[in-house]
């Protein structure tokens, strides 16, 4: 991974709280095998409409999203942000956001931040009336920078690091393999397990109940 | 110093690594389930780098989300091809699968519960978001994207922040006719569909100790529709008594082991919770949705509320929004929505119990003219049992479809869709714009209340049916 310390870019308002990403991406279009090619899916009930933002001409070289409350909400899947970075959005800004969807952004270097409610209503106000409107999100400071406006946000440290210094995740991890072992040796024996070794499945007694 | 949570004990005993004050712990996963949707790209991405999958022996699939549920035969290319993938890297890989066909196939999160595989205390991933489901054996579940997914086919671990925790205090005991669907419906309505971001929800209370493991379930399920990390109910004689009965639990010494240990799984009383949300359920009434968030509910004896009395902006143009899609004006009332297709089924309300409740309100009733009704077992095991009590004939005399496990209606992935602009009464979990297909509207309901509106063709409670 290439080390991600800030982004620059023009923005896109999407003034709408609870957009979920059955909206971000339907699950139709989530039966791929690939973790690319999702940008025509992106938004795929709403580009219906031509006046939807994601179709306008002058945004189609924005890379910063500047959305409404709880974006990216509901179902785990990553391909609502493979389809957002596929589109070409590389940050997103919003009040809040799903935790999944936070997650999975991050990991494939999206910068997801939340703002204050009343600091995300300036950004939208100011893209909404000015399709150049740039903003940069700024990880290493943890700091969003918009015309004057300098705001601040918290990230995850490990996601942080991860994308500052262009880290593997698994990697990372894996070198803890010791400590791995060493609780793998502590678990409670009685744990589930589908190894060659369990019993095989009985029919439950007295049925389903 | 106050005593700990129970997600603080069940937390505390999966740490690999502990990152200290400021960074994510190291956290070990007990079980990892997968399906074909959230998994290729997962399993490409270890081919790539040439890493195995840890712990096969810690990992279950199978097969539900872009399956048909009419036929043991997969048609669309697309999907097959979905699950051609899955069911050669658990070939590769030596990881079980349940396959569309096999005889426990099912839902993920029906699957991997009947068949005993989820234990109190136990950590639980899977991608998808409902895995707080398990969260009913007081199990710390939740869902995680497909490059977590590759993390812990790799590690068996995950990086995590510990949430903060919410305790939602049922204070007395629902009346007759209303279901734990219902109770989270009014929790949803009265806290938002966000109003439990970043928190792990425990489930407390009389009514939940009177609730059976599998509403429980319902319960935990829904957890993910406010927003919050996971639900957790403590592990007490109802969790213990549906185990005993399940394949994969410990047997002899081992079996007296674990519930020593499972009964020691609940907050210590003086435990504090970062937030307490209560909720009277001793007048509560069954509940719906009327809009396009699982937050937007009210009693089925409700009307639609007015957008205009929203104090909140942004609630406001949401609640406008909403009635624009689902074509519904506020004063309506919920009783008079005509529906067009019911769905019994999802891993909310999918398993047998759900299914008998359904059967009972039905009778010997039929299906109004016009209605489509679509009855969908969780899992191969619940269709089974379900014909085994008979209840199949009871769907089929109404006139519904009986037919195989899967996610069928609850998300557009698969066959069963809703057509067009229809509107859907549907006992799943998400009533998002074009969650059930293209145009539909969805109106979320308990089982029972799913039965009564086939019947009379318009919202409807059990206690409306002569
Ligand atoms: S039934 Fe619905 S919510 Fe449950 S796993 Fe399947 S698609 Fe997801």
């Amino acid at each position: 991974m290439r080390p991600i310390r800030q982004h620059t870019g023009r923005s896109i308002p999407l003034r709408r709280g609870d957009v979920d990403t059955d909206q971000i991406i339907p699950s139709d279009f989530c039966r791929g095998l690939s973790r690319t090619g999702y940008q025509n899916a992106l938004f795929a009930g709403w580009r219906k409409d031509p006046d939807f933002v994601f179709n306008q001409s002058d945004r189609s070289d924005a890379t910063v999203l500047v959305a409404g409350p709880n974006f990216g909400t509901g179902s785990s899947r990553e391909h609502a942000v493979w389809a957002l970075r596929d589109w070409g959005i590389a940050a997103v800004i919003a009040p809040s956001l799903g935790d999944i969807f936070t997650r999975n952004a991050l990991r494939n270097g999206i910068l997801a931040v939340t703002l204050g409610k009343p600091v995300v209503e300036t950004l939208l106000d100011s893209s909404e009336s000015d399709p150049g409107f740039e903003i940069t999100v700024d990880i290493l400071r943890r700091e969003v920078r918009a015309a004057d406006l300098r705001s601040s946000f918290e990230v995850d440290s490990r996601a942080r690091h991860l994308l500052i210094e262009g880290l593997d995740d698994i990697d990372e991890t894996m070198r803890r393999e010791s400590s791995i072992r060493r609780y793998e040796e502590s678990r409670k024996y009685w744990l589930p397990s589908l190894g060659s070794d369990r019993p095989s499945i009985r029919e439950p007694v007295g049925g389903l109940t | 110093m106050g005593g700990t949570t129970l997600l603080d004990k069940v937390w505390e005993q999966h740490v690999v690594d502990s990152g200290g004050e400021s960074d994510p712990d190291l956290l070990y996963v007990d079980l990892h389930l997968i399906h074909e949707a959230t998994s290729p790209q997962a399993f490409e991405g270890l081919r790539t780098a040439a890493r195995p999958v840890r712990r096969p022996d810690l990992t279950l699939a199978v097969e539900d989300h872009n399956v048909p549920t009419d036929s043991r035969v997969i048609k669309d290319p697309i999907s097959l091809l979905q699950v051609g993938t899955l069911r050669r890297n658990c070939g590769d890989q030596g990881i079980e699968l349940y396959s569309h066909g096999h005889d426990l196939q099912g839902i993920v999160h029906v699957v991997g519960p009947e068949l005993g595989f989820v234990h109190p205390g136990m950590t639980v991933v899977c991608g998808d978001s409902h895995t707080s489901t398990h969260g009913a054996f007081g199990a710390l579940a939740f869902g995680i994207g497909t490059s977590d997914v590759e993390h812990v086919l790799a590690t068996q671990t995950l990086a995590l922040s510990r949430p903060k925790t919410m305790a939602v205090e049922f204070v007395g005991m629902p009346s007759d006719g209303v279901t734990p669907k219902d109770l989270m419906l009014a929790l949803l309505a009265k806290i938002g569909a966000n109003g439990a971001h970043g928190y792990v929800l425990e489930y407390r209370g009389e009514a939940i100790r009177a609730t059976s493991l599998e509403g429980r379930m319902t319960i935990c399920n829904l957890s993910i529709e406010a927003g919050a990390r996971a639900g957790l109910v403590a592990p007490d004689e109802v969790t213990f008594e549906y185990l005993r009965n399940r394949a994969n639990r410990p047997e002899g010494v081992a079996w007296e082991d674990a519930i020593a240990y499972w009964n020691s799984l609940r907050s210590d009383p003086d435990a504090e919770f970062d937030r307490t949300v209560v909720v009277d359920v001793s007048d509560l009434t069954p509940f719906v949705t009327w809009g396009t968030n699982p937050g937007q509910g009210v009693p089925l004896g409700g009307v639609i509320p007015e957008p205009r009395l929203l104090a909140d902006p942004a609630e406001r143009a949401a609640a406008e929004q909403a009635l624009a899609y689902m074509d519904l004006s506020a004063g309506t009332r919920m009783r008079d929505i005509a529906i067009d297709t019911v769905f019994v089924g999802s891993c909310t309300n999918g398993r047998i119990e759900d299914l008998r409740a359904v059967a009972r309100v039905l009778g010997d009733r039929r299906v109004a003219p016009g209605v489509r009704m679509l009855v969908v077992p969780g899992s191969m095991s619940v269709r089974r049992e379900a014909e085994r009590e008979g209840l199949h004939e009871v769907f089929l005399r109404a006139g519904a479809e009986w037919r195989l496990a899967g996610c069928s209606m609850c998300l557009g992935m698969n066959p069963d869709r809703v057509s067009g602009a229809q509107r859907c009464a549907s006992t799943s979990n998400r009533n998002y714009e074009g969650r059930q297909g293209n145009r539909a509207r969805t109106h979320l309901v308990s089982p029972e209340v799913a039965a009564a509106t086939a019947v009379t063709g318009h919202l409807s409670a059990p206690a409306d049916l002569v």
